[in-house]
């Protein structure tokens, strides 16, 4: 449901967080933390990142004071809508012994709203949407925290020099997925948001807040920034068809040089918006009568990843190289129907070794064109 | 004419492949032979020089070992061949081989049969071609069975 | 789907030195089939990926289970009476039907006779339905051979041949690897499906060799194994290329499968 646009000023910013929050949500959105711009519960929006932004490539990620005071105009930050709605740590049940009841999950499921979300995160969203809820069983955590998630999405008008949604088929105008999207104006002296709803929860909270009609001038300006974004972007995949090279690739040489840099420390699982893999552990209290599992984030960079009584599968660097960019580029496809990347380019800025997923790609894709020449 | 050792040579799948000329060339190497239970067809260390086709029954192939006994490394059933140590210098048995039930073979003399590889390279050669995928297929499944692959269920 | 669901142990039989048979009731359990495979939980130790042995409906469910680690020590230990957890049923299922009018070869190494047992029970039910069935089955010793008193029983219906790695003391079998069998089952190969379930490589050299008889690929089903965690697809660990065993197997044809087992540490 497309909707007419509208301005809202960021003197109105405040209440939108305050509307949100009166509506019993959590309100997530992006803050200064750590030298980086990190997701955190919000108590007004005093606490958005204004006048801050972000210098990435890879290996790096830098944040800069900005001219103008903007408050979204960073790229894609270490954590993602990931992060949130897939939890690192989950408690999945616990047990007593005394009643042999077995209570499943944690309690009522926190209602978040996510101010800030990227298109990537959007896209994200929908990979996600896919592996958790696409397939015979419903993820339950997943499930009930997106279900009850209202996400406020803010298009990217300065991409990060990192960024490649275009070429993983998105990009940097908000297309669907979103209950309200914004797209920042940043001017020297004042600073407006073009707001429009994409659900009818959006609607209701866009009609809560004062806005005043947008020109079409302005909506050319907002236009202009996000389609300049788009051709700002230097990074892209080979065009080809992806889960072909990588299944072509399962024998390529090239994996011996990746390897040779990789560090296998999973950075760029946990910063990735879809890397989804989990592990459980089980625990007890010291008496043994109360029992809980709990889930937590896991790599396919971590040994025991693949462990199968006795040892693990991927012991060589290269093969838990060679899965993670296999899956996320080529198998996702079989397995869930779409890529499993959206072109953050977050793996690139927080790898340590400034392993460059878009320049693996273009090796295999060199490898591969090699291989084929006739001799 | 066909003998009738000629004719179970060919219902043996063993076999399969070589012109009727050469197997009747070959079967004029041959005799039918019946091994009751328990009976030794070879005893390991002596000379070599025969070789037969199974066709009923089945051979424990081992060895003694000082302290341990008889020790049974492989059986051999129906269908197959036992015995290649005949096909080279020094013509002796590395291992012993029992009747564990009642056997029916043909048992072809190793110093003819080699005689014809000599003097006839077109029969050697589809001998060897026969032999040479036995000889594999038990070295293949020796080395898994040396991987002791049971430790993973 | 995430909680497991108790089942109590109303019996346990010691199958070999490491292997023990459990059978589990638990009240209004789903429905389980051959092929697939529960998440048995041994509470405050962990969770671990068995296939279904035997039951299967009525919430009864049979599971033979090899102490291999922590969890399955304490499975391996549950005594009648015990609860233990059990989620599912996850994956998919021997095609039986598949060889309806069709000669049938089992082959089963180790443990793998475990998830095999349904479906020779399956056939043996409806013995007409099949042509000759041959039962080859291969273990390290004579004492790791499972369910000696089903064995004898199937005898009288089936072609059931065992062998051994190792013979102990008396053993009168056959000694060697469960290939050297394939030869001599009694089928005709181009009217033959074949069920497999051992060690990974063990059945890659037991599909070749029944490929060398003559049968295709995609009459030969085999039971897969990686680190299934979750059973649903949601945790990415029993990954084999574009394929999540949980939930695409662990029962595939084997010509879908064999390009992916050559690759190395795939």
């Amino acid at each position: 449901m497309p909707e007419e646009s509208v301005l809202l000023d960021v003197e109105a910013l405040p209440r939108l967080v305050g509307e949100l929050r009166e509506r019993g949500y959590t309100v997530i959105g992006p803050t200064v933390r750590d030298g980086a711009i990190m997701l955190a519960e919000l108590e007004s929006a005093a606490d958005l990142p204004y006048g801050w932004g972000v210098e990435t490539e890879a290996g790096r990620y830098r944040l800069r004071r900005r001219a103008d005071n903007a408050a979204f105009a960073h790229s894609a930050g270490p954590q993602s809508v990931k992060d949130i709605l897939h939890p690192p740590r989950a408690r999945l049940w616990s047990a007593d012994r005394a009643t042999g009841s077995v209570t499943a999950g944690p309690d009522e499921p926190p209602r978040y709203a996510i101010l800030g979300a990227r298109p990537c995160d959007l896209a994200a969203l929908g990979v996600l949407d896919r592996v958790f809820t696409g397939g015979a069983h419903t993820e339950p955590i997943y499930t009930a925290r997106r279900d009850g998630a209202f996400i406020v999405a803010v298009e990217c008008t300065e991409p990060g020099a990192t960024c490649f949604c275009t070429s993983m088929g998105g990009g940097p105008d908000a297309r669907d997925g979103y209950d309200l999207a914004m797209t920042e104006l940043a001017g020297e002296h004042d600073d407006r948001f073009l707001i429009r709803a994409g659900s009818p929860a959006g609607a209701e909270v866009l009609a809560a807040l004062p806005t005043r009609p947008a020109g079409t001038e302005v909506i050319g300006e907002a236009r202009a920034a996000v389609a300049r974004a788009a051709g700002a972007m230097t990074r892209s995949m080979p065009d080809e068809p992806l889960p072909d090279l990588l299944a072509a690739a399962r024998e390529s040489p090239h994996w011996t040089d990746v390897a040779a840099r990789c560090l296998t420390c999973g950075n760029c699982t946990m910063v990735c918006p879809t890397c989804f893999c989990t592990t459980t552990e089980d625990v007890t209290d010291l008496t043994g009568e109360h029992a809980e599992r709990w889930r937590r984030w896991d790599s396919c960079f971590d040994l025991d990843f693949s462990y199968l009584h006795g040892g693990s599968v991927r012991t060589s660097g290269e093969s838990r190289y060679r899965q993670w960019i296999s899956h996320k580029l080529g198998t996702w496809h079989d397995q869930f129907g779409s890529s499993g990347c959206v072109g953050c380019g977050r793996c690139i800025a927080w790898c340590p070794a400034g392993i460059d997923i878009t320049a693996e790609a273009a090796a295999l894709s060199a490898w591969r064109a090699s291989e084929e020449e006739p001799c | 004419m066909l003998s009738d050792l000629t004719i179970r040579v060919l219902a043996q799948p063993f076999f399969a492949g070589l012109t009727i000329g050469l197997v009747r060339e070959l079967c004029e190497c041959a005799t039918a032979e019946t091994f009751p239970a328990g009976a030794t067809i070879f005893a390991e260390g002596g000379p070599a020089d025969a070789f037969w086709l199974l066709e009923h029954g089945k051979v424990a192939l081992g060895l003694h070992v000082p302290g341990r006994g008889d020790q049974v490394i492989e059986t051999i059933g129906p269908g197959t061949v036992l015995g290649w140590s005949w096909l080279h210098p020094p013509y002796r048995w590395h291992f012993g081989a029992n009747a564990i039930e009642p056997v029916t073979a043909v048992r072809f003399d190793a110093a003819a049969v080699r005689l014809r590889c000599e003097t006839d390279p077109e029969f050697g050669y589809a001998m060897l071609s026969r032999l040479t995928p036995i000889i594999t297929e038990r070295l293949q499944a020796t080395r898994l069975r040396l991987l002791d692959l049971w430790g993973r269920p | 789907m995430t909680a497991p669901v108790p089942y109590r142990v109303v019996d346990r039989r010691v199958e070999t030195a490491d292997t023990v048979t459990l059978e589990l009731v638990g009240e209004d359990g789903p429905a389980f089939a051959p092929g697939q495979f529960a998440m048995l939980t041994a509470y405050g130790i962990g969770e671990v990926p068995i296939s279904l042995s035997g039951g299967g409906r009525g919430g009864r469910l049979i599971h033979t289970l090899r102490n291999v680690g922590a969890v399955t020590a304490a499975l391996h230990g549950a005594a009648p009476g015990q609860m233990i957890g059990v989620r599912g049923p996850f994956g998919t299922t021997w095609d039986v039907d598949a060889a309806r009018g069709h000669d049938v070869v089992i082959v089963a190494g180790g443990i793998g006779l475990a998830p095999l047992r349904p479906v020779v029970e399956a056939v043996l039910a409806r013995r007409d339905e099949f042509g000759r069935v041959s039962v080859l089955v291969g273990a390290r010793t004579p004492g790791d051979l499972l369910y000696p008193a089903d064995l004898r029983r199937w005898r009288q219906r089936a072609d059931v041949r065992t062998i051994v790695d190792r013979p102990a003391d008396g053993w009168t079998g056959e000694v060697g690897l469960v290939t050297t069998l394939i030869p001599r089952a009694e089928a005709d190969p181009d009217n033959t499906v074949a069920y497999l379930c051992g060690p990974e490589v063990m059945m890659r050299f037991v599909a070749e060799a029944l490929i060398r008889r003559g049968l295709a690929g995609h009459d030969i089903h085999v039971s897969l194994e990686r680190d299934m965690r979750c059973g649903a697809g949601w945790c990415g660990h029993c990954q084999l290329g574009p394929l999540l065993l949980c939930r695409d197997g662990p029962v595939f044809r084997y010509d879908r499968v064999e390009p992916l087992l050559r690759v190395r540490e795939l």
